[in-house]
């Protein structure tokens, strides 16, 4: 059979090249967060979102400098003025400047959400991620999860408030206080969140897949089920955000939050209450309007992230 | 045999939660009888200690309480002179009950509809339509949203009575008012998680054999979109039925949600004790029946494993 040899070389011929260049890969290759971007981009409510979020943070610092008043500077004869070209949002009771103090209070309104937000998020992800993902894994795995969800009853159990009088009598009034009081018992929530998706998502295949391929368990919690439920993760975020700005006005109210006369929208709409029946109503609105507003931001953003962080969808 | 060691844990759970309050409300400074004190002569004032065992140390007061506790006996309440914890819960449960529940249910079916409405019109009107009145339900708290009900739909428009308890048609405005907040939330995580669903194969499955929309939503949809909403919704059961202290307030209802907060700047440590307890029992049950809800939900999950 040595004949064969020239006959099967002449079944193989040059391949044409023009069949190479559509099998050609048209679009650079883009890495996992480069992909991310472009597809924010072009999400339109995401990019208004951003843009409104990032006009309300740059307005939070320069804000209180556009007006020649203080957030904190009275005077009785101008109270209750309706808006104005002198007064752009009016002023309040006591005559206090009321742009001045949006903007005042946007500082310590989104420094409490977002930074009890991300506590949250830390928090909530690694108790909730290792708690689902351990139900269900043998003796100890039973116990891990157990044990984390009975801290998890406690502390939804013991009366929030006494917490947070408990950390004013330690600790001294203030912001870092206050953060720390909103997250000491905040977490629990986005960690019973996160073990009832995980305890879901961990029963399909691809965690499997990853487990009988050697993956670790922090990896696997990691890279595979925390991306399958970021769109349920940014939702909690975004309305942990308004929650932790009305839990400071609520503590504010009873005397625990922030000092007066600094300004945050929960106290600003909480001392606008009584303006409901007395037709001021640019004390409420304004207030609300920036709690709505940033809310809107935040959801908009987070969609358009959610959108783009999803491995599943393309385009 | 597992239904009695999960009702050993959380009796266990529960002695934790007391202990802990009742180290934490000693500490806190102040007494229950500080506003009497600048009136009374020191005798009475002790007295008065005396009969609720707080001239006793603390370990004695504790193991006191424990006692009582053990009969289900919540003890007295300091303010209230002729009503013990228990009657006081048991008086004010029903209002607080009745309008919790009555304000999860409008949350959950308004929250999944609008939900599944906005995930099934992704990125058009309505799904525009639904995420604005979530904005709306979530930046407006109760605190605002209950004297704006109040002022409208009560004084100028007179269509539900105000400020009293005893028809029914008292208990729609606080329950709206209780319900949006929780409403926008339930009707975004049933949206985003609606989404996620619709990429899944055994949906395009569903569709694919010609099953018709309303079918595959309910069906094969929503089932797996629920997850989310079941471990929101068990706290919150929790919360809502003992009671709001901030609509309690503003409606005026004789329910328990004062309570809470009351006592505690009254420091009338039974009656902290009570509630607290009293809510961490509900609490405990509920997430229970949260953990058994998702293998009804989704039967693929196993929480321990021997598979209950």
């Amino acid at each position: 059979m040595t004949n064969s040899l020239p006959e099967t070389d002449a079944l193989f011929r040059p391949a044409n090249p023009a069949h190479f260049e559509n099998k050609q890969i048209s679009r650079p290759s883009l890495s996992f967060w480069q992909d991310a971007v472009l597809k924010i981009v072009k999400n339109k409510m995401a990019v208004i979102g951003f843009v409104l979020l990032t006009a309300i943070i740059v307005l939070s610092i320069i804000g209180p400098y556009l007006v020649p008043y203080s957030q904190s500077e009275q005077s009785l004869t101008e109270g209750n003025l309706p808006l104005s070209s002198d007064h752009w949002f009016g002023t309040d009771d006591l005559g206090r400047d009321m742009w001045a103090r949006i903007w005042a209070g946007a500082r310590i309104s989104l420094i409490i959400g977002i930074a009890s937000a991300l506590i949250d998020l830390v928090i909530g992800i690694t108790v909730g991620g290792v708690s689902g993902y351990m139900a269900g894994r043998g003796k100890t795995g039973d116990r891990i999860d157990s044990f984390l969800m009975r801290i998890v009853e406690v502390l939804y159990g013991i009366p929030y408030l006494l917490v947070v009088i408990l950390l004013m009598v330690i600790m001294e009034p203030g912001l870092v206080t206050m953060i720390i009081a909103l997250s000491i018992t905040g977490w629990v929530g986005m960690a019973r969140i996160v073990r009832g998706q995980i305890l879901q998502l961990k029963q399909q295949e691809f965690v499997l897949a990853a487990e009988k391929l050697g993956t670790s368990h922090g990896k696997i919690i990691i890279k595979h089920l925390l991306p399958n439920m970021m769109g349920i993760i940014i939702v909690t975020l975004t309305f942990t955000i308004p929650q932790a700005i009305f839990a400071e006005s609520f503590l504010s109210f009873l005397g625990l939050g922030v000092q007066a006369p600094t300004a945050s929208w929960g106290t600003m709409a909480n001392d606008a209450l009584g303006t409901i029946l007395s037709g001021h109503w640019w004390r409420l609105f304004f207030p609300a309007l920036m709690i709505s507003l940033t809310m809107f931001a935040f959801n908009a953003f987070g969609d358009g992230l959610q959108d783009a962080l999803d491995p599943r969808s393309k385009n | 045999m597992y239904i009695v060691k999960r009702l050993f844990t959380m009796i266990v759970t529960l002695w934790i939660i007391a202990t802990l309050t009742f180290m934490m409300m000693h500490f806190i400074p102040g007494d229950p009888f500080a506003s009497d004190a600048k009136m009374l002569p020191e005798e009475i004032l002790e007295n008065m200690r005396a009969k609720y065992n707080l001239d006793k140390p603390l370990a004695e007061q504790y193991f006191l309480y424990l006692k009582d506790l053990a009969q289900l006996d919540l003890g007295p309440s300091i303010q209230s002179k002729t009503r013990d914890v228990n009657t006081l819960i048991a008086e004010g449960f029903g209002p607080s009950a009745l309008l919790g529940i009555q304000s999860l249910l409008m949350a959950i079916i308004l929250g999944i509809g609008l939900g599944v409405v906005a995930a099934l019109n992704h990125n058009r009107v309505l799904d525009y339509l639904s995420m604005f009145i979530a904005i709306i339900g979530i930046s407006i708290p109760s605190f605002i949203l209950a004297p704006l009900l109040i002022k409208y739909f009560g004084v100028e428009w007179g269509i539900f009575p105000v400020a009293s308890w005893g028809t029914w048609q008292h208990t729609i405005m606080p329950s709206f008012a209780l319900a949006l907040g929780p409403l926008a939330i339930i009707a975004r995580f049933v949206r985003t998680s609606m989404l996620e669903v619709y990429n899944q194969n055994y949906i395009k499955t569903a569709e694919a054999k010609g099953l018709s929309t309303f079918s595959v939503v309910v069906n094969h949809g929503i089932r797996n979109a629920l997850i989310p909403v079941i471990s929101f919704i068990g706290p919150l059961f929790a919360a809502v039925i003992t009671g709001t202290f901030v609509i309690e307030k503003i409606f005026a209802i004789p329910g328990i949600g004062k309570y809470f907060v009351d006592s505690i700047f009254n420091r009338d440590y039974p009656v902290i004790l009570g509630t607290t307890i009293f809510y961490s029992t509900i609490l405990i049950i509920t997430l229970f029946i949260i953990d058994l809800a998702y293998r009804f939900v989704d039967p693929r999950i196993k929480i321990t494993s021997r598979g209950e």
